[in-house]
């Protein structure tokens, strides 16, 4: 905890990241304070997925570091991330499509299950105490984002906005410290979009999670996030709080397109 | 009217006019279709877990049957030469991990499929070098002599090959379908990506995978080696699990059990009242047939999932 301030959770330096001839990040510094919702904007192609996924690991950067929970480190590493506590959805929905929503959510509790194999294997005494733990926090994550319905159904027949809601159960059934939200909003209709927003906002309420989120529509984004990043091919061209952005010239020039 | 007496009445005819001989063919179709599954299960817990279709499951079988006939050839006591071929098939596991999966992270199943094959080539290779290619003898001291049940002779070894074929199986079953270890293999199959974000760590599930497939490649290799003889042809197996496999669909453990019994009592049937009138030897593509005549109505197996393209 000594370089970074303890209110920082992530701290992004000079991220740079290249596939082949192609610049998908150069230079990105920010930082993530915990408890705040982030939002990363920009228009199609600025880098904004690549980023999520150089926070998780998927993606290691040419040059540039990351710092999280006082760590500093040159890339991620996706296992390792998940086990310090981050945390994501996808852009094109990830979901295990052959199981249940249940079983998918259940998949987030696996790192936190302790029980060796062989035992589970046997599937005896501990190993089945430890498995109705896990499943009552499921059961209540499943209660607030109002998914009861469906627990028992394959998700590849789920409706897409339902299906997104799974994954996000997911993501919150690792209790983690940092959740990365990749356009949670995407495809839905108004009414979906509201729900989603209201369980983004319950969620950094009650559990404190901090979130970065990437979102498109506008006014989801000024509604619901404390700070906002924007992108524009690659580098930052912007930071600040919702109003501050809106009033920034180059972030009206980088979306109305001036050249 | 000739031939559809021969072909639809007379074998009908025979079959029911002496039941009791119908029973016996029917028991000894069921107890060569346990061993079918046996070698299937190993080919669908992969695909199940991994996504990988693994054409190496019958070299597979090949190489614990040597690497066991080989150790008791030099000596070693049955139970001691057994568990040290599960320590030979999980190191095995280890190094296709390491040398093999772990580089082809996130690509194509054809890709994955191209490596099974090569690696099949290398296992019987190696597995000849190692412990030489004469056709051996295993003896693990099951009696192969008939025993009758209610006047119907039951072969003691097949009798004994189809309990532990169905000991494995269940236990198998509950391995995968209960236990979180079981959940995040299945996850692993569904999506790498995803499964990695969770934090499932992908080296010790395929480790696991094929630690898992190697054991029953052992059963399998005892069992069929202890019948047969272990000799190379212990690899081409694998061929004769592909028709249950099709038959069973790709991503059922019930489906390859099923599928194995079918293709056990068809063949044997088939073999018995129409092989007469076809030449005979119908056992031999009798299996492919009717995975041939499934691949046309019902592509996805018996049990398989069915593919909904989204549009």
């Amino acid at each position: 905890m000594s370089a970074a301030s303890p209110e920082k959770l992530l701290q992004v330096d000079n991220v740079s990241l290249s596939f082949g001839g192609v610049q998908a990040l150069s230079e990105v510094s920010f930082d993530v304070h915990r408890h705040e919702i982030l939002a990363i904007i920009g228009p199609n192609g600025a880098g904004k997925s690549s980023m999520l996924n150089v926070i998780n690991g998927f993606y290691h950067p040419q040059r540039g570091s990351i710092t999280y929970k006082g760590q500093t480190r040159k890339a991620m590493r996706p296992h390792l991330a998940a086990r310090q506590g981050i945390a994501r959805t996808f852009q094109n929905i990830a979901l295990f499509k052959g199981m249940t929503a249940l079983d998918n959510i259940m998949t987030g509790r696996n790192l936190k299950m302790k029980v060796g194999f062989l035992l589970q294997a046997l599937h005896l005494g501990p190993a089945r105490r430890e498995e109705i733990e896990h499943r009552l926090h499921v059961e209540r994550l499943i209660d607030f984002l109002e998914i009861e319905a469906i627990r028992k159904t394959p998700v590849g027949r789920l409706p897409y906005g339902m299906q997104k809601r799974v994954e996000l159960c997911r993501a919150l059934a690792m209790e983690p410290d940092l959740l990365l939200l990749d356009e949670p909003m995407a495809g839905m209709n108004v009414e979906e979009k509201e729900d989603m927003c209201r369980f983004i906002l319950d969620v950094n309420d009650e559990f404190g999670t901090t979130i970065i989120l990437i979102e498109h529509d506008m006014g989801v984004v000024m509604d619901i996030s404390n700070r906002v990043v924007v992108l524009d091919y690659g580098c930052k061209i912007a930071e600040g709080t919702p109003d501050e952005v809106r009033a920034n010239k180059q972030v009206i020039d980088a979306y109305l397109g001036v050249g | 009217m000739e031939l559809l007496n021969t072909f639809f009445v007379a074998p009908f005819a025979s079959m029911f006019g002496s039941p009791l001989f119908l029973a016996e063919v029917i028991i000894g179709g069921l107890l060569t279709g346990v061993l079918y599954s046996l070698v299937a299960l190993g080919f669908v817990l992969i695909f199940k877990a991994s996504g990988v279709f693994n054409f190496s499951q019958g070299a597979m079988v090949l190489f614990a049957a040597l690497t066991l006939v080989g150790l008791m050839e030099r000596g070693v006591p049955v139970w001691l030469a057994l568990a040290l071929t599960v320590l030979v098939m999980i190191a095995l596991a280890w190094l296709i991990e390491r040398l093999m999966l772990s580089r082809l992270v996130n690509q194509e199943g054809i890709i994955l499929f191209m490596a099974t094959i090569g690696l099949s080539f290398l296992l019987e290779g190696f597995g000849q070098i190692f412990w030489g290619s004469n056709v051996k003898r295993l003896d693990i001291g099951i009696p192969n002599e008939s025993i009758h049940l209610a006047g119907i002779p039951i072969n003691q070894f097949d009798l004994f090959a189809a309990l532990m074929a169905a000991g494995v199986v269940a236990l198998l079953a509950v391995f995968f379908q209960k236990t979180p270890t079981g959940r995040a293999l299945r996850a692993v199959a569904d999506d790498h990506q995803a499964a990695l974000s969770i934090g499932i760590p992908l080296q010790r599930i395929w480790l696991i995978v094929w630690s898992v497939s190697g054991f029953v490649a052992i059963i399998a290799g005892v069992v069929w080696g202890a019948k047969s003889g272990v000799q190379f042809s212990l690899s081409l197996i694998a061929l004769k699990a592909l028709p249950v496999l099709i038959l069973g669909g790709f991503t059922s453990v019930p489906g390859a059990i099923v599928g194995g019994l079918i293709i056990g009592v068809g063949e044997k049937i088939a073999e018995i009242y129409w092989g007469p009138v076809l030449g005979g030897a119908i056992e031999n593509w009798f299996a492919y047939m009717l995975a041939m005549v499934f691949l046309m109505f019902r592509p996805q197996g018996l049990f398989g999932e069915r593919i909904i393209e989204r549009i």
